[in-house]
């Protein structure tokens, strides 16, 4: 093990200079973070908590959160095959155009969420490519739930995709060639070599896309048409009440989300230790 | 199992990585495909096993035709260089995944694959290691549980690519003759590549000669070590001085003196090198014979079973380095004889001299 640079001499930068920098970062950390999320917690829990229960149990507010719900829920899992088919793909197999599937992987990333909902709009509305033939046979995709699921899917996709690829490319295709000649079929190979290995980063993958699908704004604002008790999920809803001026009711539900941001970054950091673990357990097999 | 190929070619873009090879390898033989890095025997492994495919030519395992069977049904086993364990599971669970993914109708009981688990890792002397994770284990003992896996879904031919090539020196030497005397035990075709000469003349039964996607010469290990058929041979498979000149009447002339070679093919009037081992040459102090080839002492290394004296050409051969490997008592005769003081004048005389054309021994001695 090394000696730590700050705790050597011959290393170590002068005293009013690393409290200088620590200071900076620790009052930027309350400023801009801490207390803008205890703002949000003491905002919602201003007026009591009874008008906060009200506030997250009145209809609307559950129907958004049931649909919050259900869009991560059909979203995460397809885009957890996707990611998966993906990363296996690339990281695994040559083939022509493998760079251009990879910056069409990063597209979400880039391009702006309300641009993604326009675009939607675009080819399911109603004066859109298939909004005559979708209307005829009576299916709604903008305005509804599946637009909201199919924008959601788009901006959420690269998460777990990323999260695959660098690691499945740093592990090589050793195991997964012991596999074959072992007799493995590729279903085989998939389930029992290449996915236990990269198990902490799936998993980090998962939490991530469903972070970003649960808090969605820019694109599923355009496509849902904010329908109360319809198609608004948690940050629309939240959206609406702040401009109707109940911010009460507007800051709980708003908390909902901050702690589900929360959770989400506990839950990380548990995966991240335990990935790191692994990837210790990796190198040292090198 | 037999194994043959039939002119094989395979290109890597423009790179040409086997140039239409064809070998045969025999049933039971423990063979070694031996040559420089980038001359094309691993590629040509991989193409045995499957993992790779060829632009042209056939595989053929034990008679049939195999060139377009999958990997899973070639029944090869597969030693990989940096072993390729499945580092999520345990040792046993290693071993015992071949035999768990077979097919239902042909899957062995739980039982059964368990007790030829522990066979297989008495074979390889690691029974105590069954639950460990691969990352717990030394290298040596990660490459033996990378054989015993390949070895347990009964493989009709065993391909081992640079098994030792990730070991310390100490641990490769160990492993070297445990592989040999597991072959010896099993008797299973085996092909093994390296690039380490010591480690193919040691191990095994029949050695193959690659350069550049080329086979220089297939035989027993003292075959191609004393009488290797082409010049890269010769420079592969030990130190070698050489000799440039003119042939003529049996003899190679180089300016004013001239020796002696054995038979050769060499056409009278051939620019000619003259290939011979450092242990072949003499040293002689009477430098006005027209016989052998004019040198200063440069360096006498005598540490070890023997003792090398490095020398510097003059005259005819000026500007090029000759070694002379000796016993001890050589030298010490030697040394009272003649002195062999830094700078003297000697003469040096090939016992033995092996004599290539020059355009096919520009390669031998690059």
């Amino acid at each position: 093990m090394q000696t730590k640079f700050e705790r050597n001499i011959a290393t170590r930068e002068p005293a009013w200079l690393k409290w200088t920098i620590i200071s900076l970062g620790l009052l930027f950390f309350i400023f801009f973070l801490v207390m803008p999320l205890l703002s949000i917690f003491y905002e919602a829990l201003r007026r009591g908590i009874d008008v906060y229960w009200e506030s997250i149990t009145e209809p609307d507010a559950l129907a958004a959160v049931r649909l919050t719900l259900l869009v991560a829920v059909i979203s995460v899992p397809l885009n957890l095959v996707f990611g998966v088919a993906a990363a296996w793909c690339i990281a695994k197999f040559d083939f022509p155009g493998k760079h251009i599937l990879l910056t069409f992987i990063d597209l979400p990333f880039s391009v702006s969420p309300v641009v993604v909902g326009l675009m939607y709009v675009l080819v399911f509305g109603v004066n859109g490519w298939f909004g005559g033939w979708l209307q005829a046979n009576d299916l709604q995709i903008i305005f509804a739930v599946p637009g909201i699921v199919l924008a959601t899917i788009f901006v959420t996709f690269p998460f777990i995709a990323r999260e695959l690829i660098p690691l499945m490319e740093a592990q090589g295709r050793d195991e997964e060639e012991a596999a074959i000649v072992l007799g493995a079929s590729g279903w085989q190979t998939l389930w029992y070599v290449t996915l236990p290995n990269v198990k902490w980063a799936l998993i980090y993958g998962v939490i991530l896309s469903n972070a970003r699908a649960m808090g969605e704004f820019g694109a599923v604002s355009v496509v849902s048409g904010k329908i109360r008790g319809l198609t608004n999920t948690m940050p629309l809803h939240v959206e609406i009440l702040y401009n109707e001026y109940m911010f009460a009711a507007a800051f709980a539900v708003a908390s909902l989300l901050a702690l589900l941001a929360l959770v989400t970054l506990i839950i990380k950091t548990l995966v991240e230790h335990k990935a790191a673990q692994t990837q210790r357990d990796f190198a040292g097999e090198h | 199992m037999s194994i043959e190929v039939r002119n094989i070619n395979k290109k890597f873009g423009s790179f040409v990585a086997l140039d239409n090879i064809s070998l045969e390898f025999e049933t039971g033989k423990l063979v070694a495909l031996l040559g420089p890095s980038g001359c094309g025997k691993t590629t040509l492994l991989r193409i045995i096993a499957g993992l790779e495919q060829a632009d042209s030519g056939d595989v053929v395992l034990d008679g049939q035709n195999s060139s377009t069977t999958h990997v899973r049904e070639r029944q090869v086993g597969f030693v990989f260089q940096h072993y390729a364990l499945f580092k999520h599971m345990t040792v046993f669970d290693n071993v015992a995944f071949g035999m768990r993914m077979k097919p239902r109708k042909e899957r062995l009981p739980e039982p059964m694959i368990s007790k030829k688990v522990h066979e297989l890792l008495q074979l390889v002397q690691l029974d105590w290691l069954a639950d460990r994770f691969p990352s717990q284990l030394s290298g040596g003992q990660r490459q033996r549980i990378a054989l015993a896996r390949a070895l347990a879904v009964e493989p009709r031919v065993l391909l081992l690519d640079e098994p030792f090539g990730a070991l310390d020196a100490k641990v490769r030497k160990e492993l070297r003759r445990w592989l040999r005397k597991l072959h010896d035990e099993l008797h299973i075709t085996s092909i093994f590549v390296t690039h380490d000469q010591e480690e193919a003349l040691e191990v095994a039964d029949q050695v193959v000669l690659m350069d550049h996607g080329h086979v220089e010469q297939v035989g027993a290990p003292d075959e191609v070590y004393n009488r290797p058929a082409t010049p890269f041979v010769y420079g592969f498979l030990g130190s070698v001085n050489a000799f440039h000149g003119r042939s003529e009447a049996g003899k190679l002339i180089i300016g004013d003196q001239h020796l002696t070679h054995e038979e050769s093919t060499v056409q009278h009037g051939e620019d000619a090198y003259g290939f011979s081992r450092p242990h072949e040459l003499q040293i002689l102090p009477d430098i006005e014979d027209a016989v052998g080839v004019l040198a200063t002492v440069v360096r006498v290394l005598s540490f070890g079973v023997n003792s090398r004296v490095e020398l510097d050409g003059v005259g005819a051969v000026d500007g090029q380095h000759f070694e002379v490997e000796l016993t001890p008592d050589q030298l010490e005769d030697i040394k009272q004889r003649i002195g062999l003081e830094r700078g003297q004048f000697v003469r040096l005389l090939p016992s033995r001299l092996k004599l290539f054309s020059r355009d096919s021994a520009q390669q031998g001695i690059k």
